[in-house]
């Protein structure tokens, strides 16, 4: 008989896409509040959204909260790469006559796509501005900061990819809708009276991160683009 | 009233499968979906053809060897019910009604709608037990428990093994059967002195068996004969992690 390590089950495997899951969560809040500068009326947002952008990437605690957060990504994903194709062997053959989606969400089944989906998106949007400002030739503003402001702005002077991502943000959404709930449990966090507290909510938490993120570029793609 | 049947023909788990198609007359609307397919295979034996396999034993929703994919659907369409207990008077006259067996890479086809589901009794042997003395029963009351908790432990005792979580399962996971198991013996005063080792190899033999991941789509719960709730499946993973740490 085959044998296997406790560390090394599907529910030790989840358990770390739950945390690094979580993980995320928390920090797409940190994200939110400071990208929330970009609002600011113009003068002001310029230089202290670069002010900041310029302190925290000097901060050796952010610089480790960063790398926490690549491996983080990285690992959920490839974790979430395995559960498939484990999910996917455990399956056999395909039912001929296959109606089982009337018994669950649209969401819970599909969360594989919506990550693939959020993976393209980080992938984009880090080429956009974390590489440019991290490896490129971002322009300074007045205080000698990168002018990552300005970076921002430029890129979402374009319509479509305003669009593009609004509904990455909408994709983002619709994962933790079922995520953040789902995490609760994998991680054995239950108790039938506060459960639905947990449901309401990660759905809550979902709403303000998609609102939140998409109304950005919009508002400044209504600012700017025009003159 | 008259179905068309669409019945999932296979030799055994080598061979592949396919439907054959029986047109079923007079059908009693109240017979139960097994009496029709009783009448099926009573037709078959005269006419000197292989009867079609299936799986049952009790016919009154209890002892779980009943199951099959009905329409798509685990236990055909009804939800928190099992084959037996469905009945011909849920289908419309004339309907073709598709029938496959429980599909899952560790409930192999034994032959037609029979599969192995020896994978759940080897989950059982891995822990989901207690260990005491045989002998005559002990004293009842020698060990109080409340009713709430009784009652608690024993929702998840009501699972039958039947396998319909693992059917309707995306992810083909047997992790509502298991959860079920750990958490009815974990509620209990009687279960603690083994509830390290249960945790652990139910959930190792599970993965053993090549029985999928869950990811809380709470299909199972709704196919469930018994409703069984998933919650019982984050107490899984709480008891789990207890038994690591
Ligand atoms: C900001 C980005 C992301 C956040 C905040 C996030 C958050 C989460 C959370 C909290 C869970 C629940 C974990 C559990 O139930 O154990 C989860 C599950 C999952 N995530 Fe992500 N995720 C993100 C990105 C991704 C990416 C990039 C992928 C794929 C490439 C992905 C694929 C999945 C999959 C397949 C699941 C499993 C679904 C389930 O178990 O129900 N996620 N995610
Ligand atoms: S035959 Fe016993 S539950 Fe259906």
């Amino acid at each position: 008989m085959r044998k296997i390590n406790s560390l090394n089950t599907t529910i030790i495997r989840k358990v770390l896409m739950a945390l690094t899951g979580l993980f995320l969560c928390f920090f797409l809040i940190i994200h939110l509040a400071g990208n929330l500068q970009l609002l600011l009326p113009h003068e002001i947002a310029q230089t202290q959204y670069n002010a900041y952008s310029h302190i925290l990437s000097g901060n050796f605690i952010i610089k480790l909260v960063s790398y926490v957060l690549y491996v983080s990504i990285l690992a959920h994903a490839l974790l979430a790469l395995v559960l498939t194709i484990v999910n996917w062997r455990a399956g056999g053959s395909k039912y001929a006559v296959d109606k089982r989606r009337q018994v669950s969400g649209w969401i819970t089944r599909n969360m594989g796509i919506l990550g693939s989906l959020i993976f393209v998106f980080l992938i984009v949007h880090l080429a956009d501005f974390w590489y440019v400002y991290k490896f490129g030739h971002p322009p300074m503003d007045a205080a000698g900061n990168k002018d990552l402001y300005t970076i921002v702005v430029e890129v979402y002077k374009e319509p479509l990819y305003v669009v593009g991502y609004v509904i990455a943000m909408i994709v983002l959404g619709f994962h933790l809708w079922h995520g953040f709930q789902s995490a609760f449990r994998t991680l054995g966090l239950y108790n039938f009276k506060y459960h639905k507290w947990v449901k309401y909510f990660g759905f809550f938490f979902s709403i303000v991160m998609t609102v939140g993120f998409a109304i950005i570029p919009i508002i400044l793609y209504f600012r700017f683009a025009g003159g | 009233m008259k179905v068309t049947l669409k019945v999932w023909r296979q030799k055994d788990a080598q061979s592949k499968g396919a439907f054959e198609t029986y047109p079923m007359d007079n059908v009693n609307e109240d017979s139960s979906f097994l009496e029709m397919l009783d009448m099926l295979n009573e037709s078959l034996t005269v006419q000197g053809k292989m009867p079609v396999e299936f799986d049952s034993d009790c016919r009154e929703g209890i002892c779980g060897q009943c199951g099959m994919v009905i329409n798509g659907r685990a236990n055909g369409h009804l939800e928190g019910t099992t084959t037996c207990q469905l009945h011909m008077r849920s289908f419309k006259d004339g309907e073709t009604i598709y029938i496959e067996p429980f599909r899952a890479s560790a409930f192999p086809v034994i032959r037609d709608l029979k599969v192995d589901r020896e994978s759940l009794d080897r989950i059982i042997i891995a822990g989901g037990f207690i260990s005491s003395h045989t002998g005559s029963a002990p004293e009842a009351n020698s060990i109080p428990i409340g009713h709430a908790t009784a009652e608690s432990a024993f929702d998840s005792a009501a699972c039958i093994g039947c396998g319909s979580c693992v059917a309707t399962c995306k992810n083909s996971s047997a992790s509502l059967f298991t959860a079920a198991k750990i958490t009815h013996l974990a509620k209990l005063p009687q279960g603690q002195v083994e509830a390290r080792k249960r945790a652990l190899n139910m959930v190792k033999q599970m993965d053993i068996e090549g029985f999928g991941a869950c990811t809380n789509t709470e299909a199972c719960e709704v196919e469930c004969p018994q409703n069984i709730s998933v919650m019982n499946i984050a107490r899984m993973n709480w008891e789990f992690h207890k038994a690591i740490l």
